[in-house]
């Protein structure tokens, strides 16, 4: 079996400070793996390795059996592995129908060459799918809103509509939840999970409230100091000694 | 959206058309004037197609005086038809702008808008100084034939104006249905999040070039209906102050619409000649004061007064939280 | 021999003047992130306003190494006058905005103060023809210079290394360097960023002003000597690297040295070399020779 995301001895510094010290990981289609760990322990460095923001200093990342190691973000994109951001990135001067027309069309006709100077991006195909993922983002009250006009959580919804738009094979979302009302968080996170109920992919998220980890992922990867801590099922990751004790902060 | 396509062409035929007719009737400087202002408002659409992607460039000067010269020297060879010589001009700016696109692509903000200022001043330099093309004196243009047709008289004018209203005209519906069209949505939201646009696969550096070489097309193009209307070039058209004006005249269009960037390039123009006579060491004052109070209070220009009053109302959806 | 000599003699000349010209609006663009194209004009206004001085009917009548103060004062003046008002009244309102924006900000006050020089002081020349004899001429070799020259090389000396030193050695100067480095942070630490600003825009203006008295013995004054000086100024500091102080002075001696062969060499390329310098520079080294570069962070 092939696997959808596949990491092997990652190692990347910033000045000396070991960000990713052989980072070994494996991620399956259809699985819902957490990241966890303190701030600086690794996690974003993790992600933006994978998705090509950074180049890793050694090691090798695979998708589908594809090297992706140091290819360009656009490049990782088209072969299938997406992500969303901490903070979301979206256009923010663009409604949200427009912004997703943005990624539809990219979607449907792949790199900008292919794009049509002068067939309408609005055209019934696009406008279509980008209906589609508003409603399964419960995003259509506000499809004529510009971006910077709506909530940060609805925004957050369109970064990872955005993101999902192509049916990644990987998405990776970077704290979905930050930036959500506290009282929100769940009904967010059940819209994410419910819109990507159908997509065949491997989710990962960083996460850093333990409730929401507890009830969304499958399996838990705990980084501390650049590191994999603990990698397992959710409940036997989060019970190991040393992830209470470095990470949770729920030890004895 | 073919019917979309089809009632832009008709609106703009319609519009030329009616223009075309007003224009036998309006007195010659008025003429004069508008063809100017056609000429140079082709400039300042392709300078709204960068603004729309938060780039502006001190050194426009440079296609528009390109094209220009094209069109001048070759008109020098006897080959006057105002087709064959548009033709030739916008191609020629394309091809620089291709060229110096490959480059200018990497840089945003003041580095873009210094880079092509630094250009465009090169090719000043090597103009000013240049014997054989006419030095600081620049060189004539023969005036235009249309298809073996040569108007004579009054109607050289004329004639004029209805090839650059034509011109102008069909720009116009290009500029349009690209600004619509999945490429010019594309474009339109590279201000906001290059970071997004390569995470959804796509090459904003491409985009860029894109854009850059219809914008420099567009400026070659205003520069050879000037070249023909004035009948004469010259060095200036590449110095930085030209293009500083179509900046001036691209802030006050704003970035989203067509027309607008000829109607501002129409104030512009009207500025220059009533205050320009009146008040000959004012007017600029007059200008830069506009252009302050512009940026003020209309952040996009003459066709953010139109945008925003079609724009829904921004409901309950609370605050929006600016990150960038 | 002659030659090489004449270059590098007219391009440390050249290079010191284009310094002096440059060097505030680097330092306004390191604290403001503002690229004033307003600057030019206000060089105009430095050398229009020690002209008023110099030959008004008071001031008229000081001989001698005076009449520099009296330039110096005119400097000072002018930028008293601009720089407070300036910010105070017109940048202030734009700080949210996109660099681009307060760069087209400016140009609307240059084209602004342009006129303003036109209205004050008339199209017509000024001179001030005095103070460039005060130096004698000086003889190196075969050639000639005006001791002024070498007056006007000793003032960016000063000027740039004493901006430097403020910048590096005082506590004025750490404060401002925490604005240049972030300027929300600062705020957070409790720097008055607005006062910095302040300051550093009028000091900028005072720079421009300063430039332009001192020039002023050289040449004849008219409206159109700002829109020039900017132009070479942009290419000192994007060369250099926008913001930074020594890259103004190594700019400035780039263009000084190209512009210098060029005029000994091949006359006609003048202007095409100074920005082919600066485009060979962009290409090469976009954020300019000692300019940074910011990685954004996601």
């Amino acid at each position: 079996m092939i696997e959808a995301l596949e990491a092997r001895g990652l190692k990347k510094a910033f000045n000396g400070v070991k960000a990713a010290d052989d980072v070994s990981v494996v991620i399956r289609s259809g699985e819902i793996v957490s990241l966890i760990g303190a701030n600086g322990a690794g996690k974003t460095t993790f992600v933006n390795m994978v998705t090509g923001y950074l180049k890793p200093d050694s090691g090798t990342i695979l998708s589908q059996g594809r090297e992706i190691t140091g290819l360009k973000p656009r490049e990782i994109t088209r072969l299938g592995v997406c992500r969303s951001f901490q903070i979301p990135q979206v256009f923010n001067d663009l409604s949200l129908e427009e912004n997703l027309l943005v990624a539809v069309n990219v979607a449907l006709k792949g790199a900008a060459r292919s794009h049509s100077p002068l067939r309408n991006a609005g055209n019934r195909n696009a406008r279509q799918m980008a209906d589609e993922i508003l409603v399964r983002f419960k995003l259509e009250d506000y499809r004529h809103n510009r971006a910077n006009e709506v909530s940060g959580g609805t925004r957050k919804l369109l970064d990872v509509g955005m993101a999902t738009i192509s049916h990644p094979r990987v998405l990776l979302l970077d704290e979905p939840t930050s930036g959500v009302a506290s009282n929100e968080k769940f009904a967010f996170m059940d819209v994410v999970m419910n819109a990507l109920a159908d997509e065949e992919v491997a989710v990962m998220f960083i996460e850093h409230d333990m409730d929401i980890v507890r009830r969304y992922a499958h399996r838990v990867i705990v980084f501390h100091e650049g590191r994999v801590l603990a990698d397992g099922a959710t409940e036997d990751a989060l019970n190991q000694d040393d992830v209470k004790r470095y990470v949770t902060g729920s030890a004895a | 959206m073919l019917s979309l396509q089809r009632n832009v062409a008709l609106g703009a035929l319609a519009l030329t058309i009616a223009l075309a007719v007003l224009g036998a009737f309006v007195p010659e400087w008025i003429l004069y004037t508008c063809a100017l202002v056609l000429a140079k408002g082709l400039v300042v659409l392709g300078l709204c197609l960068l603004l729309r992607m938060n780039l502006v460039s001190f050194g426009q000067g440079l296609y528009y005086c390109a094209g220009a010269y094209i069109c001048g020297l070759v008109s020098q060879m006897g080959i006057s038809d105002a087709f064959f010589l548009t033709f030739l001009a916008a191609l020629g700016s394309a091809v620089v702008g291709l060229i110096l696109g490959l480059f200018l692509s990497g840089y945003r903000s003041v580095f873009f808008a210094m880079f092509n200022l630094a250009l465009s001043m090169i090719l000043y330099g090597v103009l000013l100084k240049s014997i054989s093309l006419g030095g600081s004196d620049g060189v004539g243009v023969a005036a235009p034939t249309y298809l073996g047709y040569a108007p004579d008289g009054e109607m050289r004018l004329y004639v004029f104006f209805v090839f650059a209203l034509a011109v102008a005209g069909a720009s116009s519906v290009f500029a349009f249905l690209y600004t619509k069209s999945e490429m010019g949505l594309a474009s339109a939201s590279v201000k906001d999040c290059e970071i997004r646009l390569e995470y959804l696969g796509l090459s904003v550096r491409y985009l860029i070039i894109f854009n850059f070489v219809i914008a420099s097309t567009l400026a070659g193009i205003g520069g050879a209906l000037v070249a023909m209307v004035s009948g004469h070039i010259i060095p200036e058209l590449a110095y930085w102050t030209t293009s500083g004006e179509f900046v001036f005249i691209t802030v006050l269009s704003g970035p989203n619409g067509i027309l607008s960037a000829f109607g501002a390039t129409a104030v512009f123009e009207t500025i220059r000649l009533v205050a320009g006579q009146n008040m000959p060491n004012s007017w600029q004052m007059l200008l830069g004061s506009f252009l302050l109070l512009s940026i003020l209070f209309m952040p996009n220009g003459i066709s953010g007064l139109f945008r925003r009053a079609k724009a829904p109302k921004p409901d309950a959806v609370g605050e929006g939280i600016n990150n960038d | 021999m002659d030659i090489a000599f004449a270059i590098f003699a007219d391009g440390i000349i050249y290079g010191a003047w284009l310094f002096l010209v440059a060097i505030g609006l680097t330092l306004v663009f390191g604290v403001m992130k503002i690229l004033n194209v307003a600057h030019g004009a206000l060089y105009a206004i430095g050398a229009y306003a020690a002209a008023t001085l110099v030959n008004s009917s008071f001031f008229g009548q000081i001989e001698g190494m005076a009449v520099l103060i009296v330039m110096l004062a005119g400097a000072v003046i002018a930028a008293l006058l601009l720089g407070p008002f300036l910010e105070r009244v017109l940048l202030r309102l734009f700080y949210e905005r996109d660099e681009i924006v307060l760069l087209l900000v400016t140009f609307g006050l240059s084209l602004i103060l342009e006129d303003l020089i036109k209205l004050i002081w008339g199209v017509y020349s000024h001179y001030v023809p005095g103070p460039y004899a005060l130096f004698g001429d000086v003889e190196i070799g075969p050639l000639f210079y005006v001791g002024y020259d070498f007056f006007i090389v000793g003032l960016a000396v000063v000027v740039g290394l004493g901006t430097y030193l403020v910048l590096n050695r005082t506590n004025v100067g750490k404060v401002v360097q925490s604005v240049i480095h972030d300027d929300e942070i600062s705020r957070a630490m409790g720097i008055n960023v607005a006062r910095v600003y302040l300051g550093a825009f009028t000091f900028g203006v005072f720079l421009a002003t300063l430039a332009g008295a001192f020039t002023a013995p050289m040449i004849a004054i008219t409206p159109t000597i700002g829109v020039n000086a900017i132009i070479l100024s942009f290419a000192v500091v994007v060369i250099g690297g926008l913001g930074s102080i020594q890259g103004a002075a190594i700019g400035a001696l780039v263009v000084g040295l190209s512009r210098a062969s060029a005029i000994n060499l091949w006359p006609e390329a003048e202007l095409f070399v100074i920005y082919a310098v600066m485009s060979l520079v962009l290409l090469v080294r976009p954020e300019g020779l000692f300019g940074q570069i910011q990685q954004r962070k996601i």
